[in-house]
């Protein structure tokens, strides 16, 4: 699984990564988690809200910090998906 | 009767005249304070200030985010770019006014924009709108100054944002955005797939409870600092010395006092007791409103931002614009002020 957290850099992006990480760990995930600072890669990623994460493509919240509930919702869907592959 | 009820309402809810005596009462029953003193104005400004302005932002806050929270950059992108010429600005204007955002978001705002194709002075009329023109602060400056004013104020801003993102476009100023922010291959808005999420009502629930907690976190200490100034403002200091400074028979009042606002990072709420303080003084409602427009429009935090994606001389031009909108604003109504 790809997981990207995008932001400047900004307290609400690290608090995040924070929630991510909780997330993962909730799961008994050891996916990494690609930190996207730069503004030029934010707005490729068509990204205008920070702080945003991504998962495999997918946009999940965006212009907020998700809660660790809502990127655990996520993360499973995810899951379920590449185990139906 | 329909304009009593309506009267009660603007004292109770909005003035919060009841708090105002129960404060007073509290000082000069409980705690024995000399009416007639400077203590005493000063500390019943303070008190009052400080319990009006918490209680009505978090209100405000909350409830103007959650109306927000369905006007994603997304969507008004894709409303911007049906529009052409000065319309555009119109509407950029209008949308900075409801489109939420903090300020680290402005620069993938500016690029999302700038790449879809989107003119480059349109873009510039929601960023000045965006800070200068929002929901909670309209409703907040009508509470400490009336209908007439809020609605001015939230006037003024918008044509200081239109007139100036227009120029912006008639001097051609988008060959000064940096090279990495104009798409490579001319891209148009058509080719960005626009994927519509409808936020659900839980989701506005969480973003306007995160803005809430995010914004009180940001501003209390504004707040705090503001209203104590107002406060020393209010019960100290001399009202002919103020007068002189900033009253209307200085010709640099307003001058001052938008120079003085530029610098500054505050919200409109820290300025606003200030503001109250110095309307108490005798100072102009021009050279005040000029310096919370100061404060709010540019801050040093946005103009490094902003350096990012744009040149030197587009920045300078911004900062230019708004420096003279906001100048010219305050003294119009320092003139007129009297026909409020």
């Amino acid at each position: 699984m790809e997981i990207k957290v995008l932001g400047g850099g900004c307290s609400k992006c690290q608090l995040l990564e924070k929630h991510v990480r909780m997330a993962l760990e909730e799961l008994g995930l050891k996916e990494e988690v690609i930190l996207i600072k730069d503004y030029k890669d934010i707005a490729a990623h068509g990204v205008m809200l920070t702080p945003a994460v991504i998962v495999n493509g997918e946009k999940g919240v965006m212009g907020r910090v998700a809660t660790v509930k809502e990127i655990t919702a996520l993360l499973s869907r995810h899951i379920e998906k590449q185990a139906d592959n | 009767m329909l304009s009593d009820f309506f009267a009660f309402l603007n004292d109770n809810l909005l003035k919060m005249v009841w708090l105002q005596d129960l404060v007073n009462k509290l000082l000069l029953d409980v705690f024995k304070i000399d009416q007639t003193t400077y203590f005493y104005s000063s500390l019943s400004f303070f008190l009052f200030d400080i319990i009006k302005i918490f209680i009505l932002l978090s209100v405000l806050i909350y409830i103007s985010s959650y109306i927000q929270a369905r006007f994603t950059p997304e969507r008004t992108r894709q409303i911007l770019s049906r529009f052409k010429g000065v319309t555009g600005n119109i509407f950029g204007a209008l949308l900075g006014t409801i489109t939420p955002f903090c300020s680290c978001s402005s620069i993938p705002i500016f690029i999302g924009f700038t790449q879809a194709g989107l003119p480059v002075g349109v873009t510039f009329s929601f960023l000045i709108s965006s800070p200068l023109v929002d929901l909670a602060s309209v409703i907040m400056l009508a509470t400490f100054f009336g209908w007439n004013v809020a609605l001015i104020y939230v006037f003024v801003g918008l044509i200081i944002a239109v007139i100036g993102g227009t120029l912006i476009d008639k001097f051609h100023m988008e060959k000064y955005v940096e090279g990495f922010v104009v798409a490579p291959n001319n891209s148009k808005l058509d080719d960005i797939a626009i994927e519509e999420h409808i936020p659900s009502r839980k989701e506005r629930h969480i973003f306007a409870t995160q803005q809430l907690k995010d914004i009180i976190k940001r501003v209390w200490i504004y707040i705090l600092i503001g209203v104590a100034i107002g406060a020393t403002i209010h019960g100290y200091i001399p009202q002919d010395f103020i007068e002189k400074v900033l009253g209307d028979r200085n010709p640099f009042s307003v001058l001052l006092a938008t120079l003085v606002g530029v610098p500054m990072y505050a919200d409109i709420f820290g300025t606003l007791p200030i503001a109250e303080a110095l309307i108490s003084k005798g100072v102009g409602i021009g050279t005040v409103l000029a310096f919370m427009m100061a404060v709010t429009a540019l801050s040093l935090p946005s103009i490094i931002l902003l350096r990012r994606v744009v040149k030197p001389k587009l920045l300078g031009m911004f900062i230019a614009i708004v420096v003279v909108g906001i100048i010219i604003t305050g003294y119009l109504f320092n003139i007129f002020g009297y026909l409020l």
